[in-house]
């Protein structure tokens, strides 16, 4: 294990391995995200919430993956920066994207969102007056969809998620293929079918996620 | 001086066996007190030091490249030769012996030939528990491919990069021995002498490429891989670093030279397209497996090729050679083209090129088989003519590519200088008159993993190891001479630059001493030669600095040894007055233009020794005895 | 035709470089850029002037030698092309051409376009061989090998080692060479036995000469003049898994 964590290639396979549960997780929770739709979200939530051992374990196993991810994606990216002394006069990039060049800043980008995100939504900090847990909804229950509707009316508050979208996008645009090659799942034949579909995916993530704060913003879903 | 070979007695299949009971052995732990210095790491140089070292030799190991891997053998294409009969075919160790002493004329020492036929199996078992990729067939085992002068397949290959993946071979062993600690490489260095105390080899002088010092190694023995000097004619297949520089200054502190005119001219290399022409690119023989060969019937002809009717081609290989056709050996088939290109019937901007038209094996075997055989060589022709060879024919002309002369030494591969040990092309020893095709890899190999590693040891073993080191006046000398010479070199200031001078150098020994030879001609050159030598002394410009890394310098030195050795070269051509494999007097030449050879006179290897600077060398010879085979008239017709 | 050229200048390793202007007169579209280069130095030289330094040797694109970031590409536009097989007549008259060394801290420059490579021999050094001893082996056509591991082992294998994956390389990582490399031998039975310690070996050397760590930018393939293949890191990363699987007996 000690040789695993020194290494070039394990400490890549962890934030490969870490990359791919966020994404299992961003997929999961976009879909119970999606339940505003059709005003389940406050039962969704509130199943969840009925479950403390399955949240905290994910919880642990999120912070823990998290900080994994960030930890050595931010080591590995110094090492890089080290590893290469400066461009070139010209400078022609043929094969590698904008996203692969900027993983480490999309990661910071999201870095910054969740943060924000967990003080909006989970500590419900930022916006105390749309806090779910200060509004019951008419069976009793904290009235997420309040929050989030109510939020995402806000301009600003919609901007800053649909900007910490196109972060994340590119991130996963680059990364989930990326993540298939680290671990060495792929071969010739399927890498260009990976690499299609993870920018698939990106694209299908970043439009469902956008899609609520956008649909919000735009008066179509207006809540009570 | 009657020379000896020192071939062991016995009949042929039995000599080496014979010769390695006879040898001396160092006992085991007493050889890491021997350090043995290694000059190249080619093919024949890092399989030598890799062994060496395994055995538990102190080795240091020397080439101015900027790694091992970097050596000439690099470049070799085709592949590498074996009895192993691995088809079924008819070969043999006799047959590959057989063939490998008739390509070469009769002219090379019957039991050496034997030995390397012998060994030759031991090579490619070797190379495969590396991890060399031969090609395989579909049931796994290795493919042959049949090569130019040969009617069996024995030749095996990787791709068209056989010679790369026998140096990355024997560079991954080496590099073993280096992790080992039994090898201490140095890389980007240059040896400029060897040193001889008591009139035996203990070490070398060697300019550091990168800062320019001059620096002195000891040694109990000094093994010297240098390669080949096909560059001395400017242009040629061999890398732009390849160098007579090792194998010169050695001859001058006394080793002899052997038949220094016996080169080879390969047949299929792309023409030169210009004055700025830098070097030629060999395109692999096996072309001719499916190409034609041909030039315009009429002089002058400048016609495109569509234009010309089939009537008004000359296949003039085909015609003259029936039986083996665009097959024929190398130097009949460089030596035609240049016929034909005299009587002024070459294709191209200079009239000197042959057209190697794949049509009809295009037509026949469609384009996509053509494609998978030799689909890289199409796209490294039309890299370096912007032409696409599956619509037109490739021009083909002859080029330097490989020298069969060399340093002399015996069976043993020891020279005249005791403690000085010769490997791979760098020696003369067994291709006689003319290599046969993917041999020379072949006899690197050889020399490096499975001969010297015995020999060495007997010369070893009667020896005090370490009792010379480089506080030896000798070594002193040698560092002086050294950086006087390159202090002169940069002193000179003259208005040519050393470039110029290599190609004039060139044009002197491809027109006089080239593929065909004559006395008038040679007489030119050895009037030439040392004509222009004398202007290099005077006139030539070297920019820079000794002391820093400088390219200038280092070709500088190497364009003044070929400037004296030129007219070695063709001293040794006007000496013999025969034709023979690569070498083609036009006084011995049958009525119908093959060579003749006079067994009489000249069945025997010349070699050279330096008398100074103001004096014609001295020729020594060894006879060279057949007792095996009989020495017939080499006839491809 | 003319060109402008722009040829990095460095004295030596601890000097500072720097862009020089030059001008290419006449040159031929039949020209390689290394001739160009040949006749723009005896221009200088005639001058009295350093001639360029940089490094070339086979001039055929096996050697590996030639190592020139053309116009921010390493061995230049042309696709599977060393600098030194590289024509002229993939250019234009009056164009402008930046000549620079391959740069990566583990690649420090010597001289002018000359970098010092050996930390891949210490790379191949740390494990890139098998541990045969001369003689003693079995005959070559003891352990038939599958026409296809054969043939991938011989693609890895074309590798000329010339360091443009590196130039490449935003992290200026070794990777695709390492790949290549244990990718040759992890193909054939005669590599499988040290392939675990192999590649272990290998990739922390990798780290140890300073080259960076692989990000999957993919333009090591693009510059790469063999056309090593990225596949071949996932090869490598494979390899990496069965060596350190901790869940494995020995032997499996
Ligand atoms: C284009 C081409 C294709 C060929 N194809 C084939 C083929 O298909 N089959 C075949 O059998 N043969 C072929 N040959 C011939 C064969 O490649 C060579 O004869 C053989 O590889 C020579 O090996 P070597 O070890 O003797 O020398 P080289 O490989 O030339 O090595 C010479 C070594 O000496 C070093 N050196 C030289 N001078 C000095 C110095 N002054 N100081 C320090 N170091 C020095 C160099 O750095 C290098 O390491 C081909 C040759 C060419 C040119
Ligand atoms: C929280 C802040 C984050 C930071 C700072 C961050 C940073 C990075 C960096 C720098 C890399 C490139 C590492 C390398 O190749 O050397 C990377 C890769 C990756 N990241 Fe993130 N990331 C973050 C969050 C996320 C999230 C939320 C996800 C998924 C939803 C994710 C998924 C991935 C994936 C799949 C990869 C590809 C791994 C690979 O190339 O093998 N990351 N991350
Ligand atoms: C428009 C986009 C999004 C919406 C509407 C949204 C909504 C929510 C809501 C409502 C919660 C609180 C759930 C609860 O406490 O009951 C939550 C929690 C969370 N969200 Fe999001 N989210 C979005 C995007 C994201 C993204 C892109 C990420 C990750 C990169 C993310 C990561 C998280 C995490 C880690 C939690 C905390 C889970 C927990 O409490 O354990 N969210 N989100
Ligand atoms: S992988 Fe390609 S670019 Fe890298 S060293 Fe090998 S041949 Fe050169
Ligand atoms: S460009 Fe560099 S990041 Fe990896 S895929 Fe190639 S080594
Ligand atoms: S000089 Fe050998 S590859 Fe370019």
């Amino acid at each position: 294990m000690q040789s695993f964590i020194n290494s070039s290639v394990g400490r890549k396979m962890l934030v490969a391995v870490t990359g791919q549960f966020m994404i299992l997780f961003i997929f999961v929770h976009v879909l119970g995200n999606s339940t505003v739709f059709f005003g389940g979200l406050n039962a969704y939530a509130a199943k969840l919430h009925s479950l403390p051992l399955l949240v905290w374990i994910t919880r642990i196993i999120m912070s823990t993956v998290i900080t994994v991810h960030v930890f050595f994606s931010i080591q590995l990216t110094l090492e890089n920066w080290k590893s290469n002394p400066g461009s070139y006069a010209v400078s022609k990039y043929q094969r590698s994207t904008f996203a692969s060049r900027n993983m480490i800043w999309t990661g910071a980008l999201i870095g910054t969102f969740l943060l924000f995100h967990l003080l909006h939504f989970t500590f419900q900090v930022i916006n105390p007056s749309f806090a779910a847990s200060a509004n019951m909804d008419a069976l009793g229950r904290p009235d997420v969809t309040f929050m989030v509707i109510s939020s995402f009316q806000h301009f600003i508050s919609s901007i800053i998620y649909i900007a910490a979208m196109i972060a994340l996008a590119l991130h996963l645009f680059h990364g989930i293929q990326s993540s298939f090659q680290t671990l060495g799942i792929n071969n010739e034949r399927s890498m260009p079918f990976i690499t299609k579909s993870g920018s698939v995916a990106s694209v299908i993530l970043f439009l469902g996620y956008i899609a609520i704060p956008v649909i919000i913003l735009l008066g179509l879903l207006k809540g009570q | 001086m009657i020379l000896d070979g020192k071939s062991p007695s016995g009949p042929l299949a039995e000599k080496w066996d014979r010769r390695r009971q006879e040898l001396k052995l160092v006992n085991p732990a007493n050889k890491r007190k021997y350090k043995i210095i290694v000059v190249g790491t080619g093919l024949a140089g890092a399989s030598a030091a890799a062994t060496l070292g395994e055995l538990g030799y102190n080795i240091e190991a020397f080439c101015y490249q900027d790694s091992p891997r970097r050596g000439h053998s690099i470049a070799a294409q085709g592949g590498i030769n074996a009895a192993k009969n691995y088809p079924n075919d008819g070969d043999s160790i006799y047959r590959l012996f057989y063939d490998t002493i008739k390509s070469g004329d009769f002219r090379s020492r019957e039991a050496n030939v034997y030995r390397l036929a012998q060994v030759s199996n031991n090579i490619i078992d070797q190379c495969v528990a590396q991890g060399v990729p031969f090609a395989r067939d579909y049931a796994g085992y290795l493919d042959n491919r049949s090569f130019g002068g040969a009617q069996v397949s024995r030749t095996f290959y990787a791709r068209g990069q056989t010679g790369q993946q026998l140096l990355l071979g024997a560079y991954s062993a080496l590099s073993r021995q280096i992790r080992a600690g039994t090898v201490k490489l140095y890389p980007r260095s240059e040896m400029l002498d060897i040193v001889i105390v008591n009139n035996e080899a203990k070490g070398i002088i060697v300019r550091d490429l990168v800062t320019g010092r001059i620096e002195s190694f000891a040694g109990d023995a000094v093994c010297l891989c240098t390669g080949g000097f096909a560059n001395v004619f400017y242009l040629s297949t061999n890398a732009m670093g390849s160098n007579v520089t090792a194998a010169y200054r050695a001859y001058k502190k006394g080793a002899y030279f052997a038949n220094p005119c016996y080169t080879q001219i390969h047949p299929t290399c792309i023409p030169v397209s210009g004055d700025h022409q830098s070097k030629l690119t060999l395109m692999s023989e096996s072309l001719r497996n499916d190409g034609r060969v041909w030039v315009p019937l009429k002089k002058g002809d400048t016609r495109a090729v569509k234009d010309i009717p089939e009537n008004e081609r000359d296949y003039y290989l085909e015609r003259k050679y029936p039986s083996f056709g665009n097959l024929a050996p190398r130097d009949i088939s460089s030596r035609s083209a240049k016929e034909v290109c005299d009587e002024g019937r070459g294709i191209g901007a200079s009239g000197r090129g042959v057209y190697l038209d794949f049509a009809d094996s295009i037509q026949r075997l469609g384009e996509d088989t053509i494609r998978e055989r030799y689909g890289n060589l199409f796209e490294m022709y039309e890299r370096i003519t912007g032409e696409n060879a599956y619509r037109q024919p490739m021009r083909i002309y002859p080029a330097p590519h490989y020298t069969m002369g060399g340093l002399w030494v015996d069976y043993n591969l020891q020279s005249n200088i005791p403690g000085l040990f010769v490997l791979g092309e760098a020696n003369f020893s067994d291709h006689g008159a003319n290599r046969l095709g993917a041999s020379a890899l072949m006899q690197g190999l050889a020399d490096g993993y499975f001969i010297i590693p015995y020999t060495i040891a007997d010369y070893l073993a009667r020896t005090e190891p370490g009792n010379i080191t480089t506080e030896h006046e000798e070594f002193g000398h040698s560092r002086e001479k050294i950086a006087s010479l390159t202090d002169k070199l940069l002193s000179i200031k003259g208005d040519k630059t050393v470039t110029r001078f290599h190609y004039e150098l060139g044009r002197i020994m491809w027109d006089y001493v080239g593929m065909s030879r004559s006395e008038k001609g040679l007489n030119t050159a050895l009037e030439k030669i040392p004509a222009l030598r004398a202007e290099f002394w005077k006139n030539v410009r070297v920019t820079g600095q000794g002391h820093e890394l400088n390219q200038e310098l280092e070709k500088a030195g190497r364009v003044a040894d070929f400037l004296e050795f030129g007219e070695l070269m063709a001293r040794d051509a006007l000496e013999r007055n025969e034709s023979c494999g690569g070498h083609f007097r036009e006084e011995y030449q049958s009525l119908d233009g093959e060579a003749t050879r006079d067994d009489q006179n000249f069945s025997h290897v010349a070699a050279w020794e330096y008398k100074g600077a103001d004096n014609a060398p001295e020729m020594h010879k060894e006879p060279l005895e057949f007792e095996n085979v009989e020495l017939a008239v080499r006839s491809y017709k | 035709m003319n060109l402008t050229l722009y040829v990095w200048k460095q004295k030596s390793k601890d000097q500072p470089g720097e862009l020089v202007q030059y001008d290419a007169r006449n040159v031929s579209p039949d020209m390689s850029f290394l001739e160009m280069l040949d006749v723009v130095n005896e221009g200088l030289i005639r001058e009295n002037n350093e001639p360029i330094a940089f490094d070339h040797d086979c001039r055929e694109g096996i050697c590996g030698t030639c190592s020139q970031v053309i116009n921010g590409i390493p061995h230049g536009p042309q696709e599977r092309t060393t600098v030194c097989q590289l024509h002229m007549r993939n250019f234009k008259d009056g164009d402008t051409i930046y000549i620079e060394p391959w740069r990566a801290k583990a690649f420090p420059v010597i001289k002018d376009l000359i970098v010092d490579r050996s930390a891949f021999e210490s790379i191949i050094q740390s494990g890139g061989y098998v541990s045969v001893h001369t003689g003693g082996v079995p005959d070559a056509n003891a352990i038939p090998i599958p026409k296809e591991d054969a043939d991938i082992s011989m693609d890895a294998a074309e590798c000329i080692g010339c360091g443009a994956c590196v130039a490449a390389c935003p992290n200026g990582s070794a990777m695709l060479f390492t790949a290549a490399k244990i990718t040759n031998l992890a193909m054939l039975p005669q590599g499988k036995v040290e392939a675990k310690k192999r590649v272990c070996m290998m990739t922390e050397e990798m780290l140890n000469q300073g080259f960076g760590n692989c990000s999957n930018h993919y333009e090591c393939q693009a510059a790469c003049p063999k056309g090593i293949k990225v596949s071949f890191i996932a090869k490598l990363n494979r390899e990496f898994t069965k060596a350190v699987n901790i869940f494995s007996e020995p032997g499996e």
